[in-house]
């Protein structure tokens, strides 16, 4: 309403505008200086103790194995990654489409969510093998298996997102006469978006490690292998510096997994959705 | 509109609402007035269909589509993911009409509230005037002949408060539809109203009405002796109502 008439800003403006600025470089300047000081205390300690790379390999070597091993190591992310978001799509596919069903029809969920439950708190590795017993294909296996992981997330998120519907709005829907078709799409749908986006972010990590669990688990039959068998094989062998690499990799990936799903969710809701406008203003 | 010995009783035995009657002229501006919980939201949501009555019957003979009726609650109940053009399209788009075909009316519905240029802002750039602005041109939009209102202003600050009043003064003068507006205050009822229902509570229902006659209503109407009388009678109906429980 009242226009501020004094141009320039007082004191205490300044002060906040200067700590908001700081914090903003800060952001991503701190992750890089600690993990830089890191590195450095861990190579240090390799060098001064003396400690031989087969038992605790420096950065240095770590991130030359990584170079000289990237013919091993590339194709073996690429399996990871392709693996870990197969899951993660028929994990959104399969747990918007069951969070829908239950919306629709509550006997269903009923019937149905206690199995999504359960199937949630077995831990994976101890139903895996089961699955290697049964399902031929490894690749099919392995998705399975970060599949269980992945999904739950995404069905609890867009189940609880459907049912978040303001009231009003939905009153209103009635009183214009829309269909139950109608009030899914243009209604229930647009409002679990951010927590489907919540329960996406998490999924994506769990994905990842439903894949190298499964993979662990699978063991070393096969071809077409992903990270996790080659930190196996690199154990068999005590190649410890490969091992580090391929962890790193891991780590990359998921990050980059985090990454990527953190755009997606800030992209879809930034024109309305609190949590996206706090990071702009 | 008439309601006839409309009762409403929830589960838990809350009576709501027992034997209500009321009925509408058409292009009559009725407001209802009460203490909190004797039943106005209730009245509305039965008028508007949401749910039906224990006894009685409210009955609407010139309603023929879903298009007649608008509505405006208290919050603005905007979509947020929706522009403002989108949201003031929602109606229509429920009854299959397609945005780019709706746009001039959209247009004059939004330049009625005197919106027209914020067609593609989203809610959360708006202020909480602004916002019910738009909640009442998207009732207005589908040219409804009755117009609920559950206390469309009471989350506003006073300023603004009036101007809406007065604004809605003159789209009804123009539109010259029926609109039942509920209200806690009785100076909004008496400036706005033709007729004051007051309501008693504990079983809700009627317990007296004020016929308000004014030739123009504005600020003279605000500031002139039949204002501050009309206050003073609908004020002490008002705690008659809610003393004789
Ligand atoms: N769905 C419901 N189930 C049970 N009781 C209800 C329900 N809705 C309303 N009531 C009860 O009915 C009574 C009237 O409620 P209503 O919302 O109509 O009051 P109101 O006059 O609109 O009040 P306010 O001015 O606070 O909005 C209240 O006692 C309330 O507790
Ligand atoms: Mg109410």
């Amino acid at each position: 309403m009242t226009e501020a008439r004094t141009q320039i800003p007082d004191a205490e403006e300044i002060a906040r505008l200067r700590r908001a600025r700081a914090e903003k470089t800060g952001r991503w300047l701190m992750p890089l200086l600690t993990i830089a000081l890191a590195l450095a205390i861990w190579d240090r300690i390799v060098v001064w103790n003396e400690i031989p790379h087969y038992i605790l390999p420096g950065p240095g070597l770590v991130a030359r194995t990584l170079v000289e091993d990237w013919a091993i190591l590339g194709p073996a992310t690429w399996v990871t990654l392709k693996i870990a978001m197969m899951a993660l799509v028929v994990a959104v596919i399969g747990g918007v489409s069951l969070a829908v069903l239950f919306s629709l029809s509550r006997w269903a969920e009923m019937s149905f969510y206690p199995f999504a439950v359960i199937l949630q708190v077995t831990p994976v590795v101890a139903i895996a093998p089961l699955i290697f017993i049964y399902v031929e294909n490894r690749t099919i296996g392995l998705l399975l298996c970060a599949w269980i992981v992945a999904f739950f997330p995404i069905l609890s998120n867009t189940s609880l997102g459907l049912r978040s519907v303001d009231r009003n709005l939905a009153d209103l829907y009635r009183i214009y006469g829309a269909s139950r078709w109608q009030r899914l799409i243009h209604l229930q749908l647009p409002s679990a978006l951010p927590y489907f986006l919540g329960g996406l972010r998490i999924a994506g990590g769990l994905s990842l490690i439903g894949a190298v669990v499964a993979e662990y688990v699978a063991g070393t039959a096969g071809i077409g292998t992903g990270l996790a068998f080659r930190i196996l094989e690199a154990g068999y062998r005590l190649n410890i510096p490969r091992m580090f690499a391929a962890l790193v990799l891991i780590a990359v990936l998921g990050v980059l997994i985090f990454a990527v799903l953190s755009l997606i969710s800030h992209l879809a809701l930034r024109h309305w959705h609190e949590s996206a406008l706090k990071k702009e203003s | 509109m008439r309601m006839d010995g409309v009762g409403k009783v929830f589960a838990g035995e809350v009576t709501a609402l027992s034997d209500m009657n009321l009925t509408l002229a058409e292009g009559e501006f009725v407001s209802l007035l009460g203490p909190s919980g004797c039943g106005k939201s209730t009245a509305l949501r039965l008028i508007a269909g949401l749910m039906q009555p224990t006894t009685g019957k409210v009955s609407w003979q010139g309603r023929h589509d879903t298009g007649d009726l608008g509505v405006v609650f208290q919050e603005p109940t905007l979509m947020p993911w929706a522009t403002v053009e989108k949201n003031v399209w929602l109606p229509l788009r429920l009854r299959g009409e397609k945005l780019d075909a709706m746009r001039p009316r959209i247009r004059e519905a939004l330049d009625m509230v005197g919106l027209g240029k914020f067609a593609n802002a989203y809610p959360r750039e708006l202020s909480g005037g602004m916002k019910m602005r738009v909640s009442i041109a998207r009732a207005l939009v589908t040219q409804p002949r009755l117009i609920l209102m559950d206390e469309p202003f009471a989350a506003l600050d006073e300023i603004t408060r009036n101007r809406m009043n007065d604004d809605l003064l003159a789209l009804r003068g123009r539109l010259g539809c029926t609109v039942i507006f509920v209200t806690h205050s009785v100076f909004e009822s008496v400036y706005l109203s033709d007729r004051i229902v007051v309501m008693a509570p504990r079983p809700g229902r009627v317990a007296e009405e004020v016929t308000v006659t004014a030739a123009n209503r504005d600020q003279d109407f605000r500031t002139s002796a039949d204002y501050a009388g009309l206050c003073r009678a609908v004020s002490a109906a008002l705690s008659r109502a809610t003393g004789d429980t």
